[in-house]
């Protein structure tokens, strides 16, 4: 359980922005647990599923090598996402993983991580919900995940990943956030491809967590008030509990707020946008972004001007940067890997009254389905 | 040592509430107390909600005051009756969900263990039949298998009470509670099978006939699980509103429960066995 490892810790900042770094032809898989490697972490705890399981593996090959304290293969994803919340009770900085039908099991955990403030990093590698059984990409289960309070960051690529989830760390422990924070990517797309992924070198690390200076008093008996637990519940039926309750709900929204400058600070913006000028516009989260560049160069080749705004954040929402980038837009199209579009759905509700653009209702793939860059150019100019 | 948490700017301590300040001064953190010590300190329970002349609650105020170092100990309940009481305890307690007890206790342990390594610190779950025998089977079996150093303490009333008497897999074979209107239809889960099976170093069966049996029986449990691996004790602790007996009746149903099924059983692996016989408890 020793960390044998001699890494030398330096700042978040100095980690992901200023140290030198070099190039590396690896899968997302690859790309995530090299951020881990780099994270200072003390615990990681795993249960298999495809896509997710190679991430998880390797990170225990690092707990062999001595690079994280303790890691062990839980009994299920209940198992595995409750031990972690008692982990971060204690102060220890933690980390889990799951997809789509595993995320799906630990649900209930996943949204009372929020309201019990704990920081730890949950990375999801996107994967079809059951029923019929499938193991294909489908981002589906990030629907779910945008109503449970926790941060949620959507990688495009295996840099993002690699980005995402160091920072996510940084993010997950600031004092005036004290909130879990998820790192989305697509399944396979990302996961099992590989990539070019720039990264500082290994002998760096993060600064082990700082537990005293969050929001909340650790369960460790060493940090007063011991007298009032943190996980107190308030199950009276009585106006002073429904307000505590709502307060509390309230607190965890306001959380999200007080975080938008951290995770714009460590993922560089909320959003990013291409040629901003264009009437034209796709809005994307994730491997559809990676798509949209592409139709967005094909539509310059048929000399046409298409505008991209990749959204990093799924929550908090990047709510001022879309109204902003879609004032002057007459045609949006918003390209997902899922049936419903959540996406659509948020940047209609974020864009509504804000812009008088034309809202396409696609494209959409799902079940496992490639998104060819035809479909988008095709959703892009079919009112023409 | 964490007692210093509880203490107060000497300046301030007057304006403490006197039972804070009782807690302070003659509570039983980093004291050794015996059970004829009861009523000369400060006990960390004393108020709660649950009902009158319940056994459970009266098996908890003994169970908490059982515990050999209340100051470097946490404790987990979930729903269910007991965190009525164990929430308002002068101890950490952590509510998570129903069903998670063993599994937010290990990555508590382990969390611990980590940060304090030169320092024991306890860690003791507390929750219903239904808590551990049915939503939270799972992550106590496997809690077992892992060897985990907690203790696991059910409070068998052999009845989901909290949710107003349904049957739970505690409840003997033939009842008829709620949603088992024609009488539960398998037996009393064998947990005491199952944790023998699981290598459980401490395993106890008892009920609250015998106030310094349940204090002997969670010291060693709590010892036990600091040291050598994981500890369960089961305890009748019946509902007296859901199988309607009276206050009054209480400890007598307990003694005829004792002794027509539920007689005391301890069962120790070797290791525990060569640990107690190696000090005091
Ligand atoms: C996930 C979930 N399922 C169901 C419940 C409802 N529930 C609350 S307490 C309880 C029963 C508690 O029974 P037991 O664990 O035996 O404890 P007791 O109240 O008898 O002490 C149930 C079913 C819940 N809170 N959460
Ligand atoms: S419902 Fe039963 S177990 Fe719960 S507090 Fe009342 S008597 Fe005790």
């Amino acid at each position: 359980m020793a960390n044998t490892v001699n890494q030398r810790v330096v700042t978040p900042e100095h980690l992901l922005f200023e140290a030198p770094r070099t190039k590396a032809f690896i899968t997302g898989s690859e790309a995530a647990s090299e951020a881990v490697r780099r994270a200072n972490v003390d615990i990681a705890i795993a249960y298999p599923i495809t896509p997710q399981s190679e991430t998880m593996e390797r990170i225990g090959n690092l707990f062999a090598e001595g690079y994280i304290r303790d890691y062990y293969r839980a009994e299920d994803e209940v198992g595995a996402f409750s031990a972690i919340s008692g982990a971060s009770r204690t102060g220890v900085r933690c980390m889990t993983a799951s997809s789509g039908p595993g995320l799906m099991r630990g649900l209930e955990t996943i949204a009372s991580w929020p309201g019990h403030r704990l920081p730890l990093v949950f990375l999801i590698m996107c994967r079809v919900i059951n029923a019929p059984l499938s193991i294909q990409p489908d981002n589906l289960e990030l629907d779910y995940m945008l109503t449970s309070g926790n941060i949620l960051l959507h990688g495009e690529n295996q840099q993002d990943f690699f980005d995402y989830t160091l920072a996510g760390f940084a993010i997950s422990e600031k004092c005036e956030v004290t909130l879990p924070v998820a790192v989305a990517v697509d399944g396979f797309f990302v996961t099992h491809a590989r990539a070019w992924v720039e990264m500082p070198s290994a002998e760096l690390k993060l600064p082990p967590r700082d537990c005293y200076s969050e929001a909340v008093p650790m369960i460790d008996n060493e940090n007063p008030p011991v007298r009032i637990a943190r996980d107190a519940p308030i199950q009276k039926s009585n106006f002073i509990s429904y307000q505590m309750h709502a307060a509390w709900q309230q607190e965890i929204h306001a959380a999200h707020e007080r975080s938008r400058k951290w995770v714009s600070r460590y993922i560089n913006g909320l959003v990013e946008v291409v040629n901003p000028e264009a009437e034209t516009l796709i809005v994307a989260s994730g491997s559809a972004v990676s798509q949209s560049r592409e139709a967005l160069r094909q539509a310059e080749e048929m000399g046409k001007k298409v505008g991209l705004i990749k959204v990093k954040s799924l929550r908090p929402f990047p709510t001022a940067e879309l109204r902003a980038a879609c004032r002057h837009a007459k045609r949006i199209i918003v390209p997902e890997f899922n049936c419903p579009g959540w996406l659509n759905r948020e940047v209609r509700a974020t864009l509504y009254g804000h812009s008088e653009a034309k809202i396409a209702d696609g494209p959409r793939v799902y079940g496992g389905i490639t998104m060819p860059t035809e479909l988008i150019l095709e959703w892009l100019f079919k009112s023409e | 040592m964490a007692l210093r948490t509880l203490q107060v700017s000497p300046g301030f301590m007057r304006f403490m509430p006197k039972e804070y300040q009782d807690l302070v001064e003659k509570g039983p953190f980093g004291r050794k107390l015996k059970l004829s010590d009861l009523g000369t300190y400060k006990e960390l329970l004393e108020e709660h909600p649950m009902c009158e002349g319940c056994a459970m609650a009266f098996f908890i105020r003994l169970a908490l005051t059982a515990l050999p170092a209340p100051e470097h100990t946490v404790i987990l309940g979930t729903a269910g009756c007991g965190r009525l009481s164990l929430s308002q305890a002068a101890i950490p307690f952590v509510y998570g969900n129903y069903c998670d007890t063993n599994g937010v206790a290990t990555g508590i342990k382990r969390g611990l263990a980590l940060r304090f390594p030169d320092q024991p610190k306890d860690v003791v779950v507390m929750a219903g039949d239904g808590g551990l025998a049915d939503i939270g089977f799972s992550q106590v079996l496997h809690g077992w298998f892992r060897q985990e150093k907690f203790t696991t303490v059910m409070l068998d009333n052999e009845v989901y009470g909290n949710t107003g008497g349904q049957e739970s897999g505690m409840t003997k074979r033939g009842e008829v509670v709620k949603m088992a209107p024609v009488g539960k239809k398998f037996d009393k889960i064998d947990m005491i099978g199952l944790a023998k099976t699981a290598g459980v170093a401490y395993i106890a069966r008892l009920t609250p006939t015998n106030p310094s049996r349940i204090v002997s029986t969670i010291r060693k449990a709590v010892l036990i699980a600091r040291e050598v691996g994981p500890t369960y004790v089961q305890a009748y602790t019946s509902c007296n509103i859901e199988y309607a007996i009276p206050p009054q009746q209480v400890m007598e149903d307990a003694r005829r429960v004792e002794k027509e099924r539920y007689g005391f059983l301890e069962v120790m692996s070797e290791e525990a066995k060569a640990f107690l016989g190696g000090g005091e408890v």
